[in-house]
C-alpha cells in the first residue's frame, strides 16, 4: 500500500469505495446500451422538445400555432386532441372489458387453448396496417359484412361502417385486443386456484368469489393491460387513415404530427408530438396513481 | 366459538370417486361422531386428498353419501355444506387483512356487523394473533399464516373442520408448537374434525381416531393406540414405525427367515395361520448389545454399519446373516463393521400373513422426523 | 356413534339438487363471453378472408363471390411495386435490427438484472419509457436527426431508428429469463474456477437460449410490422414492405385494389410465416405474462 504513493493511494480507496457500492467491472456491460438509448433516445426527445421552443414567431409561437388551429391542413387540432383521447380510451376500455372475461374463462385447461391463442396472436403479428386495410375490404359499403345484414334484412342501407369513428374503433379492438388478452391471460393464471376454492369452502358463491376475490387480484393486472393498451391505440395513425376519415372525423395527433413533419414544419411537427406525450403520460399517470390505491401484493394466497 | 358441541355427526357411506380408468378412493365407509377428530394417514398418492376434497365439495364423487346431521350434502356445492377447510398452502385472500379474511366467511353468512366484528376479535384472541388483525397476510410469518387460516376456518363455527395437511409447509419446530395448538383448540371447541396428513406422529398425536388408507382403500380404522400396538396389516405396520422387516415361514411357535430363526409369542389372537409370513419388529424393539445376557430373548447377529448419535441412543443399522439389513438401537455406539448381537422379546415380533404385494418401502413410510416429500 | 334414524331421514330427504349443479359455460356470462370471442375470431377471419379473395379477382363483383379467378394481380403487383425488392428491404432490415438488438440487450439485461448498483433505478427507466412514450415523439426528432446525417432512404437509417423502440423491448423480455438463471449456477461455475467468459460461454449462454430466441423473433415480428419510424425515415429506394402497403392503400383510388390486395396477401404470408416460426420457438403466454408470473 505504501508503495504505490499518494495518488495511487487515493485511486485505491475510491475504486474500494465504487467497489463497495456495487460498481464491479461488469457493471461496464451495460454501457453500450445505455449509451444508445441516450444518444438515440433521450436526446431526440430533448432535442425534439427544444425544436418546438423555436417557432418562427417567438418560442412559444409552433405551440400557439398548434391551439390556435394555425396549422396545415387546418380541421382543428385541439380536436385531434379529443378524438385521438376518445378512440384510445374507448378502444382500450373494450379492449380490457372484453379481455377479462375470456383471459378468466381461460384460466383453467380449456381444449384448443394453444390453437386459440395461437390465432388471437395473428391480429397482432399482421399490425395495423394489413388490419386497417383488411377493415376497410370487409367492413366497406360492398364487403362481407353489409352484404350479410342486407342479406338478412336487418338493414335497409349499408351500414357506414368505414370512414368513421366506428370503423377506426374496430380496427383497434382487432389489433389491441389480442395483446391485451395474453396480458390478462398472464395474471388470470397467476392468481392461485386454492383461493377460489378457499373462498367456495368460506361459503361464497361463484358471483361473490369472483367480485370479492378473483376481481380484486386482477385489478392491479388490469389498470397495468389498460395502460399498455392505451399507448398501443393512442400513437398509431395507419388505422385512422385506411379506415377512418383523416381529414376530418379521425384526424388523430400522430396525423397531425406527421403532416406538419412532412411538410417540414419541424417546430410545430415537434409541439405536436409533445402534446402527444404530454397528454399521453398524463392518462398514464393518473390511471397508476389510481391504481397506488389498489391492493399491491402477491396474488397467491401463501408461502411459494 | 359458544364451547361445546357446535360440531356435527360426519356420516361416509360407500365413497368412491374415480379419475377415469383410475381409482383414487374406493369404498370409503367413516362415521364420525359430533366432536371428533379424526385423522386420515397415508402415503401421497392413497386417496387422503381425494377423500377431503369429496368432502369439502371441490371434487364430485362417483358414487356414493356424505352426510351430515343426517343432511344429505354430496350434491351441494362447496359453499352450502357448512363447512370450513384449512389449506397447505394457506389460501390466505392476499387481498385482505388478517381480519377481514377472518370475517370473510362470516360476511358470505350474512352475519350483521357487530356481531361479525365480536366473533372475529375472539378468534384472533384464540390463535394469539390480535395484533397482527390489520396486517396483511405477506407481512406475517409462514405458522402466523396457518393460525390465520385457522381462525378464519374456526370462526364459522362449521359443523365440520377439515384439514388438508396444515402443518406440512412449516419447519419443524413451528410444526411441533401449531399441533399442540391444534390439540389445544379442538379440545376447546370440540369441532368435527377431519384432518389429512402423510406423517404419522402427527395424526398418532392429534387424532382420536384413524384411518389408515393406501392406494384409495382403508387398510385399518383404529385410535392411535390400537393403530400403533396392534397394526392391522404388514403395511399398516410399516407406516408406524415397524422399520424392519423379514420374510420368512410361521410353524408353530417359531418364524423361519431362512438365516434366522426367531421365537415367536404374544399376541396370539392375532398371529397369522402357519404358513408364509411377515415378522416386523420396531427398532426400538431390537437391542443392540456386545455380550447378551442368558435368556433374554431371539438373539440375532449383526455386522454393524453404520452408527448414528441421537441424543438419548444410538440408532444402528446392519446386516443380518442372511444379509437382511436391520435397523435398531443401543445405548452404546459401536464401530463400523464391529460384530454385536441385536436381541428382541418374542413378544415384540409382529407377524402378519404374507401381503400379496410388496411392503412400502420403510424410508418413505416413516418420516421420523425429516419430511418426505 | 351417529344415531342412525337421522342417517335414514337424511337419505329419504329430497332428492339432491344434482342437477343444478355447477353448469359450467351455459351462464348468461360465460355466453357472452364465448359469443364475443367467437365474433372476434370470426370476424378475423372473414376479413383476411376477403383480402386473399379479392387479390384473385378477375372483375370486381356484385355478388359474395368474385366472378372468375386469376393470379396475374400477383405477378402485376410484383412489378408495379417492386415486391422482390421490398421483401429483401424487410429481411434485411429486420435481420440487422435483432442482430443488433440481442447484442446490446444480452449484457444490458443481465447487468440489470444481476448487479445492485448505484443509478440502477435510472437505467431501468432509461429503458422503461420508450415503452410509455408516443412512438410519434421521438420519430420526428430522430427522423430529423436521420435527415441530418444524410442517412434518410438508407438501408442504415432505417435500422437505426428502428433500433430505438427494439433495444429497450429485448432488454425487458430478457430480465426475467435472466432473474430466472439461479445466481448460485453462476457462483458455482465461478467456485469451479470458470472464469466470466467461461461462464457466459458455456453456462449462461446455452441456459439463456430461450429467452433469446424469445426477444429475437419477437423483436423480429416487431421490426416487420413497424410502421411509423420506418415510414418516416423511408424513401422511394428503401422501403419495407409494411410501408409500401401503407402507401398503395392510401392511394387506393389510383390502384386497381386486386392489386393492392394481393400486396396485402403477400405481405400476411410473410408476417404469418414469421408467427409460425415464433410460436415453435416461444411461449406466447409466458413472455406476456411475465409480470403476471406466478411463483408456484
Amino acid at each position: 500500500m505504501s508503495a504505490s504513493g499518494p495518488s495511487g493511494d487515493h485511486l485505491l480507496r475510491w475504486r474500494d469505495r465504487a467497489r463497495r457500492r456495487g460498481v464491479t467491472p461488469t457493471v461496464w456491460l451495460v454501457v453500450p446500451g445505455a449509451l444508445f438509448m441516450v444518444v438515440f433516445f433521450v436526446y431526440p426527445v430533448c432535442y425534439g422538445v427544444g425544436l418546438s421552443f423555436q417557432g418562427t414567431q417567438g418560442w412559444s409561437s409552433a405551440y400557439r400555432d398548434f391551439f390556435a388551429d394555425r396549422l396545415v391542413n387546418n380541421h382543428g387540432s385541439r380536436r385531434s386532441i379529443l378524438i385521438t383521447l376518445e378512440l384510445a380510451l374507448a378502444a382500450s376500455v373494450v379492449n380490457v372489458v372484453l379481455a377479462v372475461p375470456i383471459a378468466y374463462r381461460m384460466r383453467g385447461r380449456v381444449r384448443a387453448k394453444r390453437a386459440l391463442i395461437a390465432v388471437v396472436l395473428v391480429p397482432m403479428t399482421l399490425g395495423t396496417v394489413f388490419v386497417a386495410s383488411a377493415m376497410k375490404e370487409f367492413l366497406g359499403p360492398s364487403g362481407w359484412l353489409n352484404r350479410a345484414l342486407l342479406g338478412i334484412g336487418a338493414i335497409e342501407q349499408p351500414l357506414p361502417l368505414v370512414g368513421n369513428v366506428t370503423g377506426v374503433l374496430l380496427s383497434l379492438v382487432f389489433t389491441g385486443l389480442p395483446f391485451a388478452f395474453l396480458l390478462m391471460v398472464g395474471y388470470t393464471s397467476g392468481i392461485d386456484p386454492g383461493l377460489d376454492k378457499a373462498a367456495a369452502v368460506c361459503g361464497a358463491r361463484p358471483a361473490q368469489r369472483f367480485w370479492l376475490v378473483t376481481f380484486p387480484l386482477l385489478l392491479p393486472g388490469m389498470t397495468i393491460t389498460f395502460c399498455l393498451s392505451f399507448v398501443l391505440a393512442f400513437g398509431v395513425f395507419p388505422s385512422a387513415t385506411l379506415v377512418g376519415n383523416d381529414a376530418g372525423p379521425t384526424r388523430v395527433l400522430s396525423k397531425v404530427a406527421y403532416t406538419e413533419y412532412s411538410y417540414g414544419h419541424y417546430p410545430t411537427a415537434s409541439a405536436a408530438a409533445v402534446v402527444m406525450a404530454v397528454v399521453q403520460l398524463a392518462v398514464l399517470g393518473l390511471v397508476l396513481s389510481a391504481r397506488g390505491l389498489l391492493h399491491r401484493g402477491p396474488t397467491t394466497g401463501g408461502k411459494g | 366459538m359458544t364451547g361445546r358441541g357446535c360440531g356435527g355427526a360426519l356420516r361416509i357411506d360407500a365413497l368412491r370417486r374415480e379419475f377415469g380408468s383410475f381409482t383414487a378412493l374406493e369404498g370409503l365407509e367413516l362415521d364420525v361422531p359430533a366432536g371428533e377428530f379424526v385423522a386420515l394417514l397415508g402415503p401421497s398418492g392413497c386417496g387422503k386428498s381425494t377423500a377431503l376434497n369429496l368432502l369439502a365439495g371441490l371434487l364430485d364423487p362417483t358414487t356414493g353419501t356424505i352426510s351430515l346431521d343426517g343432511r344429505r350434502i354430496d350434491r351441494l356445492p362447496p359453499e352450502q355444506r357448512g363447512i370450513a377447510m384449512v389449506f397447505q398452502n394457506y389460501a390466505l385472500f392476499p387481498h385482505l387483512t388478517v381480519a377481514d379474511n377472518i370475517a370473510f366467511g362470516l360476511r358470505m353468512r350474512g352475519c350483521p356487523k357487530p356481531e361479525r366484528a365480536e366473533r372475529v376479535r375472539r378468534a384472533l384472541d384464540l390463535v394469539r394473533l390480535r395484533a397482527q388483525a390489520d396486517r396483511y397476510p405477506r407481512q406475517l410469518s409462514g405458522g402466523q399464516q396457518q393460525r390465520v387460516a385457522i381462525a378464519r376456518a374456526v370462526v364459522v363455527e362449521p359443523r365440520l373442520v377439515l384439514m388438508d395437511e396444515p402443518l406440512s409447509n412449516l419447519d419443524a419446530s413451528l410444526r411441533l408448537d401449531l399441533r399442540t395448538e391444534i390439540r389445544a383448540l379442538h379440545q376447546q371447541l370440540s369441532l368435527t374434525t377431519i384432518y389429512v396428513t402423510h406423517d404419522q406422529t402427527e395424526a398418532l398425536s392429534l387424532a382420536d381416531r384413524l384411518v389408515v388408507l393406501r392406494d384409495g382403500a382403508v387398510q385399518q380404522v383404529g385410535t392411535p393406540a390400537e393403530v400403533y400396538e396392534r397394526p392391522a396389516n404388514a403395511f399398516v405396520a410399516g407406516f408406524v414405525g415397524y422399520r424392519n422387516s423379514l420374510p420368512g415361514t410361521l410353524t408353530g411357535g417359531v418364524f423361519d427367515a431362512g438365516d434366522l430363526v426367531l421365537r415367536v409369542g404374544g399376541y396370539g389372537t392375532d398371529r397369522p395361520a402357519p404358513g408364509p409370513a411377515v415378522a416386523m419388529i420396531r427398532p426400538e424393539d431390537l437391542l443392540l448389545v456386545r455380550e447378551p445376557a442368558a435368556g433374554s430373548g431371539n438373539e440375532v447377529p449383526l455386522d454393524v454399519r453404520v452408527c448414528e448419535y441421537q441424543g438419548r441412543g444410538f440408532a444402528i443399522e446392519g446386516s443380518g446373516p442372511g444379509g437382511q439389513l436391520l435397523h435398531c438401537r443401543s445405548d452404546r455406539s459401536f464401530r463400523p463393521g464391529e460384530r454385536a448381537v441385536a436381541v428382541v422379546a418374542p413378544d415384540r415380533v409382529r407377524l402378519f400373513a404374507r401381503p400379496q404385494t410388496e411392503t412400502p418401502t420403510p424410508d418413505r413410510a416413516l418420516p421420523v422426523d425429516g419430511q418426505p416429500s | 356413534m351417529t344415531d342412525v334414524a337421522a342417517t335414514s331421514t337424511g337419505q329419504a330427504a329430497p332428492p339432491p339438487v344434482g342437477a343444478a349443479r355447477r353448469p359450467p359455460g351455459y351462464t348468461l356470462t360465460g355466453a357472452v363471453t364465448w359469443g364475443g370471442l367467437w365474433v372476434f375470431v370470426g370476424g378475423l377471419l372473414l376479413a383476411v378472408a376477403s383480402v386473399l379473395l379479392a387479390s384473385l379477382t378477375t372483375q370486381l363483383a356484385d355478388g359474395w363471390l368474385p366472378r372468375g379467378y386469376t393470379t396475374r394481380w400477383y405477378t402485376q403487383s410484383w412489378t408495379t411495386f417492386g415486391l422482390g425488392r421490398l421483401l429483401v428491404t424487410t429481411v434485411e432490415v429486420g435481420v440487422a435490427v435483432v442482430a443488433v438488438t440481442l447484442a446490446v440487450a444480452l449484457p444490458t439485461a443481465y447487468v440489470l438484472a444481476r448487479l445492485t448498483f448505484p443509478g440502477r433505478r435510472l437505467l431501468l427507466l432509461l429503458f422503461l419509457v420508450p415503452q410509455v412514450v408516443p412512438v410519434m415523439t421521438y420519430a420526428v426528432p430522430l427522423a430529423t436527426l436521420v435527415y441530418r446525417l444524410r442517412l434518410n432512404d438508407t438501408l442504415a437509417g432505417i435500422v437505426l431508428v428502428n433500433l430505438v423502440p427494439a433495444i429497450p423491448f429485448a432488454v425487458l423480455v430478457l430480465l426475467p429469463f435472466v432473474e430466472q438463471v439461479d445466481p448460485r449456477i453462476e457462483q458455482a461455475a465461478r467456485v469451479c474456477g470458470a472464469t466470466n467468459r467461461r461462464v457466459f460461454v458455456h453456462i449462461l449462454g446455452p441456459l439463456l437460449v430461450p429467452g433469446l430466441l424469445a426477444a429475437g423473433v419477437l423483436t423480429l415480428v416487431r421490426v416487420v410490422g413497424q410502421f411509423e419510424l420506418t415510414f418516416l425515415v423511408s424513401g422511394p429506394d428503401s422501403q419495407t414492405l409494411v410501408v409500401a402497403l401503407y402507401g398503395a392503400a392510401v392511394q387506393a383510388g389510383e390502384l386497381a385494389s386486386q392489386e393492392i390486395n394481393a400486396m396485402a396477401t403477400v405481405y400476411m404470408a410473410t408476417t404469418l410465416t414469421l408467427l409460425l416460426v415464433a410460436l415453435r420457438v416461444v411461449d406466447p403466454t409466458a413472455v406476456a405474462a411475465r409480470d403476471g408470473r406466478s411463483s408456484r
